[in-house]
């Protein structure tokens, strides 16, 4: 019945490609929700660990995450001030 | 024990407000003592669709400021002697609402009545966030379209981090109802059918409202669709939902064109 009515009004359903699309969109969008918040916590938990040994400047901290096909990548990237083994002394 | 129930939907103009009211009637109708919340601070409109826009006084965001009364505020419907409103503020900024004043109103509302229900504004700020801040169950409000679709998946996602019960560990029960379901548009392939939402949604269904002149009709004059034309369809998929609601099993009906034969042959649609 459906297909005779395509056929009749020689139009071709548009709802599997809507229902198509959206399943990419949301597969994708759902990637990356809660992300900002787990390289926030990550990042939190590094400078913490970090911080025990060394004098850093949080800023110098960045935490980064790509999201690829197959794998994804952290990149952790700490900038440690020279001499840090001096700092670290003074402050035990 | 008294239930906080948050309509959202992400999108605007899916029908959330005419959903809290339908709803909120539905289940004052059934006996229920029902508070309908309006949190869309600076542009509200559920006073409007529920007929009592020249009685508010006083406000929400005026009760969590402290210069009303919580029994100042809410306006008891003329209708059903059941069923409040908390009308929101047209007038102030939406930042003078804020968490702990949302809690306390909302613990407050507990104490008075069986039902809670919080009409969000559109959009995923700090209205909308608060409206469902410390909801136990949500309404997701979803038009069979793609950008209605993907809007209530974003709400779904915030109702499962953004809460108080996922917070502590629960969860928000979670219901989809469709709106403006045109049957004929989905028999010609040309909407995405209940099927497709529910699995990309992954969340049950409480009900399909179909498209009808019936909740424009009713919104025009200011009464909750259920009141204004209760033998309509959308009426009546409105109270299955409000059964459901309470835990009834009704048996999920899917809205058919209703087409006399005059009307096909001259092609109008159905209203």
């Amino acid at each position: 019945m459906i297909n005779l009515l395509r056929l009749i009004s020689g139009r071709t359903a548009s709802a599997p490609v809507a229902r198509e699309r959206l399943q990419i969109l949301l597969a994708h969008e759902r990637g990356l929700r809660g992300q900002p918040e787990l390289l926030g916590l990550l990042r939190a938990e590094i400078l913490a660990v970090v911080s025990r040994h060394v004098v850093l400047d949080p800023e110098k901290v960045i935490v980064r995450m790509e999201r690829g096909k197959h794998v994804s990548t952290l990149e952790v990237d700490i900038e440690v001030p020279n001499g840090f083994e001096r700092s670290r002394a003074a402050a035990v | 024990m008294a239930k906080v129930l948050v309509v959202t939907s992400g999108k605007g103009g899916v029908g959330k407000t005419t959903s809290t009211a339908a709803l909120g009637a539905g289940l004052a109708q059934m006996g229920e003592k029902v508070v309908v919340v309006d949190f869309d601070v600076g542009l509200r409109n559920l006073d409007l669709v529920m007929g009592a826009e020249r009685r508010v006084v006083f406000d929400l965001i005026n009760v969590v400021q402290g210069v009303a009364k919580l029994s100042q505020a809410l306006i008891r419907d003329k209708r059903l002697e059941n069923l409040w409103l908390l009308p929101a503020s047209q007038t102030r900024d939406k930042d003078a609402l804020t968490d702990e004043g949302v809690g306390r109103i909302i613990a407050d509302l507990r104490t008075k009545f069986d039902w809670i229900l919080c009409d969000s504004p559109a959009g995923i700020e700090r209205g909308a966030t608060l409206a469902m801040r410390y909801a136990d169950e949500a309404v997701i409000v979803t038009n069979p379209e793609v950008s209605s679709v993907r809007d209530s998946d974003r709400i779904i996602g915030m109702l499962d981090s953004k809460t108080v019960k996922a917070e502590r560990g629960e969860r928000v029960e979670k219901h989809i109802l469709i709106t403006r379901y045109d049957s004929g548009r989905a028999a010609r392939g040309e909407m995405l059918s209940i099927d497709d939402i529910l699995e990309i949604l992954a969340t049950p269904l409480l009900g399909i409202i179909p498209e009808s002149q019936d909740v424009l009709r009713a919104s025009n004059v200011g009464s909750p669709v259920t009141l204004n034309n209760a033998a309509s369809a959308p009426a009546r998929a409105y109270v299955d939902a409000v059964r459901r609601l309470m835990g009834e099993t009704v048996t999920m009906m899917v809205p058919v064109e209703r087409k006399g034969l005059m009307n096909r042959l001259l092609g109008r649609r159905a209203a």
